[in-house]
């Protein structure tokens, strides 16, 4: 369908400011996936004296919300100190665009998450698993979104049903399983009884998420096999992961090699190792 | 700013010829078929008509074959309904991974009701496998539903051949051929497709029209109940400029094939052949079996939304299967199924074309979008 974006929407994503890394970067924050079909990467230099924003760049993959906000976003946040670059809220990067779609408040709150991330990246925090604890378990699968993700996006823009959290988080949007989740999430808010939800907190489980697991496995073929396969001039494309049945395709020397099922019971081995033993490798043929 | 319109198997213009044959019926001859009076009779004159030419441009042996319906999806519905009513002793239904909404919400629906469905899975080109097809036959099917070509690739599929299947197993076919109506000849003739949905405002009619071909002798159960409409199959005060039209634009189609075939898939070939010279792109969809005039072109790491909006600034329209224009969060569930890889399939563009489009048109298209894409991989964190 076609968006009725404002023209400052429109502005900062045919014209976007910032577009670029900053080389000499103090924080980078890295938010999104090329599976979820959104990532931002923010870098920023600091002036380290006042603990201000000094520059930012930005490379956005994404819709045109997606670039716009990460535009509008640099511009935002350049001059200002933390304190006062954290305060500002995903409602507030929606509203210097004067406003975005409702289905599209996610890039917005895209664009803060990768503000905390890169603020976080310079102070020496880490962002990881350990970090996000306190923000409960995974609520919906589909696209890896924590209960404290859910709750605190809720509470910042005051959503109240389903189609809203969708909006602003994803959460929900893909196979919809966790819609009844989202519905007790959200009565716990308008009957206002935070303490009570409070207990409801199950114990966060060791099981990845599949955005998790995908990146995982991306990891792993990037960083691990790929490297090697290349250096017999072979190599390999990660073609799907649906949950965890990950399919590859052989390319290069690796296509039509005689020791194709070596190579893949070993990658197969490695991803059963690190990644889930339930992990099962499909390779498709090349040009199929 | 000129429109250039590449969005042919979204919908298509209306042809004037086709406005001409259904104006009178929006204006003077409002008369309703069912009525006594010859005023509403000469109005039934006019659908019998248009019965008549839907009907030969399919290659149906008999008007009474066709049923005029609201739109594609619900003679799709119709079809898939009726023919699991008339099969109560059976409980499996038979379609694709890649069918139209029309045909998978319903199936999905199905299944919460009971029935098993089986879905068939494409290769990488979005080929469908009639051993495949085989292999899952057996006496509980009661319907096999295989479009004829795909909207998303224009792949098109062996229809008569699993027809074929279907019946040698006693179960009944239905094709969903709303993309291939004009555009490639299929054989009713041979007896192996028992229902067959089209829609007219991807052939040249407005909006609002469909219809549905049921072989003769194949037993039918209405959808929407009320009135004697349609011979009893399907309830409802005709739209009679609608059926005109449609009537009119089957004529049309029939007479612009060879066209499609020609000048059409020449224009297609010559925009595919220079999209795909730019680096990191990929065509979905088998080369050698799609429809003439369409093309899914995949540019890696940038997204499809973006890559639309920069191309409406030019004024060309097309269509994506990213995530961000499907409307559902997640990219196309054809190119899913293919197997295509994320960062191509979030960056997929469809252009279809149709006999209304012009050389200088596909000349813009192959001017504006290489440095759309250059821009966009300029922005994109992915790089390689």
């Amino acid at each position: 369908m076609a968006w009725n974006y404002t023209d400052l929407v429109k502005q900062h994503f045919f014209q976007p400011k910032n577009v670029g890394v900053l080389n000499d970067a103090d924080g980078t924050g890295k938010v999104g996936s090329i599976a979820c079909g959104d990532a931002l990467m923010l870098t920023i230099k600091v002036d380290k004296e006042n603990n201000t924003i000094e520059d930012a760049r930005f490379q956005t993959f994404g819709c045109g919300s997606a670039i716009a906000s990460s535009s509008i976003l640099t511009e935002m946040i350049k001059g200002k100190t933390f304190n006062d670059a954290l305060k500002i809220t995903n409602q507030e990067i929606a509203g210097a665009l004067g406003g975005l779609p409702p289905e599209k408040m996610h890039c917005s709150v895209m664009g803060r998450e990768a503000l905390e991330a890169a603020i976080a990246d310079y102070r020496g925090e880490t962002t990881g698993p350990e970090e996000e604890e306190d923000e409960g378990r995974i609520v919906c699968n589909c696209f890896g979104i924590t209960e404290g993700k859910i709750r605190k996006v809720v509470e910042e823009n005051n959503l109240r049903t389903v189609e809203d959290v969708t909006n602003y988080t994803k959460a929900g949007g893909g196979c919809g399983s966790c819609i009844d989740e989202i519905e007790t999430i959200l009565e716990e808010f308008s009957e206002a009884k935070p303490e009570q939800s409070q207990k409801q907190h199950k114990p966060k489980s060791p099981k990845l998420t599949n955005l998790q697991r995908i990146s995982l496995i991306q990891e792993i073929l990037d960083n691990e096999v790929r490297p090697i396969l290349q250096k017999d001039n072979g190599d390999l494309e990660l073609v799907d992961i649906d949950g965890l049945a990950v399919s590859i395709r052989m390319v290069g020397q690796c296509s039509g090699c005689r020791a194709a099922g070596l190579t893949t019971s070993w990658i197969e081995d490695k991803l059963k190792e690190i990644v889930d033993p339930a992990i099962t490798l499909d390779v498709v043929e090349e040009g199929a | 700013m000129r429109t250039i319109y590449l969005d042919n198997n979204a919908t298509t213009a209306v042809d004037p010829q086709v406005v001409e044959a259904m104006m009178p019926f929006l204006v003077e001859y409002y008369g309703n078929p069912s009525s006594m009076h010859e005023f509403g009779g000469n109005v039934a004159n006019a659908i019998e008509k248009a019965r008549e030419q839907v009907a030969s441009s399919l290659g149906a042996t008999h008007p009474t074959e066709i049923v005029f319906t609201s739109c594609g999806t619900e003679s799709d519905n119709t079809a898939i309904r009726s023919a699991l009513g008339s099969r109560k002793n059976r409980h499996r239904l038979i379609t694709t991974r890649v069918e139209h909404p029309a045909v998978l919400t319903l199936a999905r629906h199905l299944e919460r009701d009971g029935y098993k469905v089986t879905y068939l899975p494409v290769d990488g080109d979005g080929n469908v496998s009639l051993d495949l097809l085989e292999e899952e036959m057996d006496e509980d099917v009661a319907l096999v539903s295989m479009m004829a070509a795909n909207n998303e690739t224009g792949v098109i599929f062996p229809v008569e051949k699993a027809g074929r299947i279907a019946h040698e197993h006693g179960a009944l076919f239905h094709t969903d051929a709303v993309q291939t109506m004009g555009k490639v000849a299929l054989d009713l003739g041979g007896g192996n497709i028992d229902l067959l949905s089209i829609s007219g405002h991807k052939v040249h009619a407005p909006k609002g029209v469909g219809a549905l071909y049921v072989r003769r002798g194949c037993r039918f159960r209405p959808f929407l109940l009320g009135g004697h409409q349609e011979r009893g199959r399907r309830g409802g005060t005709e739209n009679v400029p609608g059926i005109v039209a449609l009537g009119k634009a089957a004529q049309l189609s029939q007479a612009h094939m060879d066209e499609e075939g020609t000048r059409v898939r020449a224009l297609r070939d010559r925009l595919e052949k220079s999209l795909l010279a730019m680096p990191d792109t990929r065509l979905n969809g088998d080369v050698d079996r799609r429809l003439p005039g369409t093309t899914n072109i995949s540019f890696k790491n940038v997204e499809g939304e973006a890559l639309l909006l920069m191309l409406d600034r030019k004024g060309i329209c097309a269509s994506s299967g990213s995530a961000c224009t499907s409307g559902t969060l997640e990219p196309s569930h054809v190119l899913r199924a293919m197997g295509v890889p994320f960062h191509f399939a979030h960056g997929s563009l469809r252009f279809s074309l149709c006999r209304v489009n012009t050389d200088e048109e596909v000349d813009s298209v192959i001017e504006a979008l290489p440095p759309i894409i250059e821009r966009l991989r300029e922005i994109s964190l992915f790089k390689d």
